[in-house]
């Protein structure tokens, strides 16, 4: 320890509209273990990106080993000089056996050129062997556990004599053991010398392996710190210690009517799909004007819960009701005919068809109602709807003939919310309805959620953001591996309190349905530490 | 700590104007149908019989009958498909539909044997159709191999039926739908007139259409919106199928004789016209006009290199040069929208 590996001061970095990285720093010592922790669109992948060789930055240094980068580099030129990245999705073949990925486009050579097998057979065995792993590099990838693919993965980076390893969210897709087994190569790592950084949403992991921790925050830097000393609650504060950018709705307007009760859902996952989480025994009832939010870390079971609700996924146990009526739901469609609309995840991939017209796009699902004899669609019907919704939504664009790939994407965000209000649905689910839209347009489309409220819908927003998720809900619904940890008045929570919740589960004391003061959560969290 | 901030937006850019003339826009627009005029004119110059009466219907007469699959070809690849089948089941059903009317005697239908033929012929196409649209969606195969096989499947089954043998023998009515003409105009290209009116209006204005679109455009946005995707891929190919059935029926009464062996390779200058015509591989983009487009291109082309006396085989080495030429384009016009 002591000797400065990688010193990278002043990077900045800016995309099309938004300033991802402004002036951010991160010193790594030789040997260390360093937590990078923010928030969603805190910088951290941009920066990782930088480092990794995976995008160029815009402006500041980079010091490896004293040597300064050169900005030029690719992945790798990089990897030669020893940053290597382990990506969440990992980078494996899986028809190849371990030794071959290990040494893929590195392959030991005997002298007539041809590929020296025995010889990184046996190097591939040392290196696993080193990492006291119990694995046979003969083996191929595919048969391989996640938890076994990341050792590979370490390996592979062992064989190009990895200085620094940056670890992205290694424990996403791991077991309790599994966490552990990986922690503990990890402390092998760095008595070698070897220094890693090591990204993770799960705070309590950082205090367990990490020496010390940077937090980013909207794109800058905001301190390091070590760990000794500090506590989960220290570091939620310093993750999310900002202005709120939203402001908090005053008006109400639930009612007591319950538009959409779930009950009991619950999915025993699958081996097969990553995305398929485990959920047990979620239970949610939104009234009649009300905006609940659900909050969670990625895969914790918000958006997965409500691609059930939608039919979009199945489920194995659990009861929908929709105004008091059991819904039978299998397939989006049946969601829709029961008055579900869904404003998903991910706008380009599973919202706009991008090189079709916005006329196209907005009215498709409710082409059913726009049409002649059940078959021809009714263009003056059709061009009415259209009219009238850019109107209330204030969607900016040349025509309706324009394709919606060239909108912006606040304003392709609103054509979707357009198609869904269309529908005149009794339930509306948007899930991360303003990720990766300027200011204007999220306040924009808060006020379109607020209006549905107000026109009775029972509205349920997903949010990454948790000043948006407080901004916009009545109720907060938090979620952590695929459980329901809590279920509070937006107006009394923290983000503190609603971090703990999604991190930890929140306090163990006291049950986690009512709302809770924050001291619940923060002396849980020293307990944990 | 430091000071709160937020995601600083930059300053709104100036929106970027198109530069005024776009060569890569323009030949996506109109490339295939200057080409093709250049194509008549060159070849009306360079052989005198090219741009007669009877060589011009010739041609029409021959793009109709693959022209009216080139319809039930585009919606198939409008959903990101292909079907490779079309050539074989074309040839099955002609053969099916002639081996019935001529074996059970064309006096046992009142002489309305061409009806029970076609009827036939059709009927197969959609039933191979069907088959070739539920193993796709059901088992999740993709088109491709499932229409290969189709392909030699059904022509395995041509084959056997009579042998290798082709059928012969039509009356009068059979034959005057390859043959017959009304007012001058031959039966086959108003045939293709008529479906192809029909393709235009369905993808144009209609919700199935729209559907359609859909489906190629973003297959999980379109089940998100209520699609009913595994119906709409069925539905695709069960018209390619049924156009495949009736454009046998047409070829057969042209040629007096249902073959085991017509269609061999149509599957290539139908999928050519309709990806010549501007309907992307990729699904979602494109339209039955480009396809018609597409179609006359390939007969003009194929017709016009017989008139110069160049060697059939060298046809092949043409065909085989414009569709590689057509997705490469498409390709290079996508990775550009992609970029804009």
């Amino acid at each position: 320890m002591g000797q400065t590996i990688l010193k990278a001061a002043d990077i900045k970095k800016v995309f099309p509209g938004v300033v991802a990285l402004d002036g951010v720093r991160l010193d790594i010592e030789a040997g260390e273990v360093h937590a990078l922790l923010g928030e969603n669109g805190a910088g951290k992948s941009t920066f990782l990106k930088i480092l990794a060789g995976a995008q160029p930055s815009d402006g500041g240094s980079m010091l490896f080993n004293g040597q300064p980068l050169d900005p030029a580099d690719t992945p790798l030129a990089r990897q030669r000089l020893g940053i290597v990245t382990i990506y969440q999705e990992f980078n494996l073949l899986p028809a190849m056996t371990i030794a071959e990925n290990m040494y893929l486009g590195r392959e030991p050579l005997r002298r007539n050129g041809l590929i020296d097998w025995r010889r990184m057979y046996r190097d591939a065995q040392k290196v696993i062997d080193d990492l006291g792993l119990d694995l046979d590099p003969r083996m191929p990838v595919r048969v391989l556990s996640v938890a076994e693919q990341q050792m590979v993965e370490i390996s592979k980076a062992l064989t190009m004599n990895a200085r620094l390893i940056i670890m992205d969210e290694p424990t996403a897709a791991l077991s309790g053991k599994e966490v552990d087994k990986l922690h503990e190569i990890i402390h092998g790592l760095r008595a070698k010398g070897i220094s890693i950084i090591y990204v993770t949403h799960r705070l309590i992991e950082v205090t367990a392996v990490c020496d010390r921790f940077t937090v980013f925050r909207d794109g800058r830097y905001v301190d390091t710190r070590p760990v000794a000393g500090s506590t989960v609650q220290d570091m939620v504060r310093l993750m999310v210690g900002r202005d709120v950018e939203f402001q908090r709705r005053r008006d109400r307007f639930a009612g007591d009517r319950v538009m959409l009760e779930v009950r009991g859902v619950s999915r025993a996952g699958s081996a097969t799909d990553p995305h398929a989480c485990v959920l047990t025994d979620l239970s949610v009832q939104v009234r009649a004007g009300e905006i609940v939010g659900f909050a969670g870390l990625v895969g914790a079971g918000r958006t997965e819960l409500a691609r059930v609700i939608f039919g979009a996924d199945g489920c194995d146990s659990g009861v929908i009701m929709v105004d008091g009526r059991t819904a039978s739901i299998r397939t989006p469609s049946d969601a829709i005919a029961a008055g579900i609309a869904l404003v998903p995840e991910d706008r380009k991939q599973q919202g706009c068809f991008l090189p079709h017209s916005i006329r196209h796009n907005m009215s498709l699902p409710s082409l059913k109602r726009l049409s002649k004899w059940k078959f021809f669609v009714d263009e003056a019907g059709e061009r009415a709807l259209i009219a009238d919704y850019t109107r209330k939504l204030g969607i900016r664009m040349a025509n309706d003939e324009v394709a919606i790939g060239t909108l912006s994407g606040g304003n392709q965000q609103k054509v979707l919310l357009a198609r869904c209000m269309a529908l005149h649905p009794k339930v509306l689910i948007v899930d991360e309805p303003t990720r990766g839209i300027d200011i204007g347009a999220k306040a924009e489309v808060h006020q379109v959620l607020f209006e549905m409220a107000k026109a009775g819908v029972a509205v349920i927003v997903i949010s990454s953001e948790l000043p948006e998720v407080m901004a916009v809900s009545d109720r907060i619904i938090t979620f952590r591996e695929g459980r329901i940890t809590g279920s509070l008045p937006a107006e009394d929570a923290t983000e503190e309190e609603l971090m703990s919740l999604m991190a930890l589960g929140g306090p163990a004391s006291s049950p986690a349905s009512s709302s809770l003061p924050g001291s619940g959560a923060a002396a849980h969290a020293h307990a944990a530490h | 700590m430091t000071t709160a901030a937020t995601t600083t937006p930059l300053a709104t850019q100036p929106p970027k104007k198109p530069r005024g003339f776009d060569i890569v826009q323009f030949l996506e627009k109109y490339g295939v149908l200057l080409f093709l005029i250049v194509l008549c004119v060159a070849f009306g110059i360079s052989s005198p019989n090219f741009l007669s009466v009877r060589n011009v219907t010739n041609i029409l007469t021959e793009v109709s009958i693959y022209g009216i699959v080139a319809v039930g070809m585009t919606c198939v690849i409008l959903t990101g498909g292909v079907d490779l089948a079309v050539g074989s089941v074309l040839a099955f059903g002609a053969l099916a539909g002639a081996w019935v009317v001529t074996n059970v005697g064309a006096g046992a239908f009142f002489g309305m044997g061409f009806l029970v033929a076609l009827i036939i012929s059709c009927a197969i196409g959609t039933l191979t159709g069907y088959l070739h649209g539920k193993t796709i969606t059901l088992f999740n195969v993709p088109p491709f191999i499932v229409t290969l096989g189709g392909m030699t499947i059904w022509r395995g089954a041509t084959l056997l039926m009579n042998d290798g043998a082709p059928i012969a023998g039509f009356d009068a009515g059979y034959r005057w739908w390859g043959r017959g003409d009304v007012l001058g105009i031959p039966v086959p290209v108003l045939v293709l007139f008529v479906v192809a009116a029909a393709g235009y209006v369905v993808l144009r204005y209609t919700r199935y259409g729209r559907q359609i679109y859909a489906v190629g455009g973003n297959p999980e946005a379109a089940r998100l919106t209520g699609i009913n995707v595994p119906r709409v891929l069925v539905s695709v190919y069960v018209i390619v199928g049924f156009l495949a059935g009736l454009a046998g029926f047409l070829l057969s009464a042209r040629l007096g004789s249902a073959e085991a062996i017509a269609g061999t390779s149509y599957e290539l200058r139908i999928i050519a016209s309709v990806v010549i015509g501007g309907t992307s591989l990729f699904g979602g983009m494109g339209g039955i006009g480009g396809t018609m487009i597409g179609a006359l291109l390939i007969g003009v082309l194929l017709n016009g290199l017989v008139m110069m006396n160049v060697s059939p085989y060298f046809q092949q080495i043409v065909m085989g040069v414009i569709i590689v030429l057509a997705v490469a384009f498409d390709t290079y016009a996508k990775m550009r929208r992609g970029k804009r």
